[in-house]
């Protein structure tokens, strides 16, 4: 039971780092309709950058304020060069060039930076919190409830930004109906870029607890591949549905990692670690059978 | 004046409803077929039969049946890299397992195999649509890499799920030469990319079209979504099946199931992409573009930085490839969204007017 507990903790836990990721996804759809491939590679991006700041001998604050300058120069860019040229074509011809997106930051990326795998330092240290251990023999680390704590003071944070002010009210306009938005005044291209810059500064929290916890590496853009089921299991359209599903997703991951494999190699005999790959996939994609839109997302109907 | 039908009066059904119903097209295409079942085999060099041409017809064949999918049946899927996988192994293991099973009957069932695997992951596509079923496609990808290197028994107990193929022998004649295989892949891509041509034509074809531009529409209409949907995914399956055998038989003689990655998952779908959704003829354009482009830039790169003289690495110049690579996806889908088929498309309009301005 303890052993269970604690597997089971540090599953929710590592679940919010993937809500963080799956985060950008949400915010990117829900403003533009738009299936970002390209967020992982943001946050590859996010994070070499913050080392390479660092590494020129800025401090961490100024560190993270030039890579979110970067990440909004890069936002705008794609507005421009890419998104704004691409308006009224179909949903799967913007994904397509998101794919082609990512393979380009992932060119760009280690061209600026270099490619080594670097270490970054953000001031926490990843180790058992000793009062847990000493009252109910738990290992829960630290950095993991510190980065579980930050990602939901972001959703927090992000969730009363869309609810409350001015431009989150014309955000959700845009994601209503971008022709509607538009009659009424709002500058569409102004949201979007802004909304890639949220995107971006997402992206950057997540590099940064990511990257300081693994090393900053190119490894980093797999973690798109942990997001998408977190995606469709919480619904592309919700925030909250990212952290539920994060939450979901990183628990039944880690306890199937650990339950799974015992019984399969009792049945088949054989080594048969390694199914977190697609574990999340499979269960996502059983969820969906019974709620095609997911947890929280807008339920289609469909006219003729 | 080159590209005109006037004159050309059908008498029969038979003429009217033939594959190919204008006479230019029925003489390009023989020709086209002529030069690549007989001069090609004998002016092109062992470097191009190996590096160029085969996996050329073998990845055609793939994005044509990632093509029937997704630009036909309008379900989109990121899981082709693993029905390919599917194939290749079924036919290593009917091959290696059955004694004296003739190598064509091997594909054939390979590719038999992944379409069941297909109708499989193809189940949730009667529920979930758009890009909620490209992700779900994700889980075929990755589970079935991952059973191909867990379970042994599945690639003859080799370590790592390696298999490397026994030699291609067909009524005991060897294929060994580059000639020869090539020869081979092209007879069946011809055939199937003829079938392929015929099906989209047909009452499947329409359904499948009729699908994929509203599914609920075509529902009200009568065409039966699931048996619809499930033998799309049966022939896209089928097809990447076929062309994983090839892959592994023909191409590469020895595979891994790491090899069937997310990474050619991708590779099929920008080729489908570049090339053109919906249309045969854009598979093979596209495979085409896909697979140049990296060897044009392998080539022109290097040469290109030591007339700049700038110290490009090795890493340097990959990491260039990869932007050129991105950008040129992008810069495609914004100047020509509809792929390379759509300039030929244009291409015959203007040949049927040239050289006269109307």
């Amino acid at each position: 039971m303890q052993f269970f507990l604690e597997v089971l903790i540090g599953g929710l836990l590592s679940g919010v780092m993937y809500s963080l990721v799956a985060l950008g996804f949400v915010l990117i759809f829900k403003a533009s309709g738009v299936f970002n491939f390209a967020q992982g590679a943001m946050v590859y991006f996010a994070a070499l950058s913050l080392v390479g700041c660092m590494g020129m001998g800025a401090p961490l604050w100024l560190a993270f304020i030039l890579a979110f300058a970067i990440m909004t120069l890069l936002g705008i860019a794609t507005e421009k060069f890419v998104l704004r040229k691409m308006v009224n074509q179909a949903p799967i011809a913007l994904f397509m060039a998101t794919i082609g997106l990512a393979f380009f930051i992932e060119g760009l990326a280690p061209l600026l930076w270099g490619n080594e795998v670097r270490a970054l330092e953000i001031g926490l240290v990843d180790e058992p919190i000793a009062w847990i251990l000493d009252n109910y023999n738990m290992v829960v680390s630290s950095f993991d409830l510190f980065a579980a704590g930050l990602a939901l003071a972001l959703v927090a944070l992000l969730a009363l930004f869309f609810q409350y002010t001015r431009v989150g009210r014309a955000l959700r306009a845009v994601a209503d109906d971008h022709q509607a938005a538009l009659s009424i005044g709002i500058p569409l291209q102004h949201i979007w870029a802004l909304v890639w810059a949220v995107a971006g500064f997402v992206a950057l929290v997540a590099g940064m607890l990511w990257g300081s916890r693994n090393g900053v590496q190119f490894a980093l853009t797999f973690t798109a591949l942990k997001a998408l089921p977190v995606l469709i299991l919480g619904g592309f359209t919700s925030v909250p549905g990212a952290i539920v599903g994060g939450l979901i997703i990183g628990a039944s991951e880690k306890l199937a990692e650990i339950y799974i494999p015992p019984v399969l190699a009792g049945w088949f005999g054989g080594n048969f670690g390694g199914i977190e790959g697609w574990f999340p996939y499979v269960m996502a994609l059983l969820f969906l059978l019974v709620r095609p839109e997911g947890l929280f997302g807008e339920k289609h109907i469909d006219r003729v | 004046m080159f590209y005109r039908e006037t004159g050309q009066f059908k008498t029969s059904y038979a003429a009217d409803q033939q594959i190919f119903p204008i006479r230019q097209d029925r003489v390009g295409v023989i020709l086209l077929l002529l030069v690549a079942f007989i001069v090609v085999p004998l002016v092109a060099g062992s470097y191009w039969f190996n590096a160029i041409l085969i996996p050329f017809l073998i990845f055609a064949l793939a994005a044509l049946g990632l093509n029937i999918l997704t630009g036909y049946a309008g379900q989109l899927s990121l899981g082709s890299a693993a029905f390919m996988a599917v194939g290749a192994y079924a036919a290593y293991n009917f091959q290696v397992r059955v004694e004296g099973m003739p190598i064509l009957v091997s594909f054939l069932l390979g590719g038999l195999t992944a379409a069941g695997v297909g109708i499989l992951f193809g189940l949730p596509s009667l529920r979930i649509k758009g890009f909620y079923l490209a992700v779900a496609t994700l889980a075929a990808q990755f589970f079935i890499v991952w059973c191909l290197t867990k379970f042994p028994y599945l690639s003859n107990y080799s370590s790592s799920g390696v298999i490397s193929v026994p030699g291609v022998e067909m009524a005991g004649f060897t294929f060994d030469t580059p000639q020869s295989r090539y020869l081979l892949v092209l007879s069946i891509v011809t055939v199937l990319a003829l079938l392929a041509k015929n099906m989209v034509r047909s009452t499947t074809g329409r359904a499948w079209m009729a699908v994929r531009d509203m599914d609920v529409a075509a529902e009200v209409i009568g065409i039966r979504l699931m048996h619809t949907k499930l033998l799309a995914f049966a022939v896209s399956s089928f097809y990447c099946g076929v062309a994983g055998a090839l892959y592994a038989f023909l191409y590469l003689g020895s595979v891994e199931p790491d090899g069937f990655s997310l990474d050619l998952s991708f590779k099929i779908l920008f080729m489908i992409i570049v090339g053109g959704v919906g249309s045969i003829l854009g598979s093979f354009l596209g495979a085409a573009f896909i697979l140049l482009l990296p060897i044009f830039l392998d080539i022109s790169l290097p040469w290109l930085s030591e007339l700049l003289h700038l110290p490009f690495d090795g890493a340097t110049v990959s990491h260039i490839q990869l932007m050129i690579f991105g950008a040129l996806i992008m810069f495609f889908l914004i100047v020509e969204p509809h792929g390379l088929a759509r300039l030929w498309q244009i291409g015959k309009e203007k040949l049927r007017l040239w050289p006269f301005p109307h």
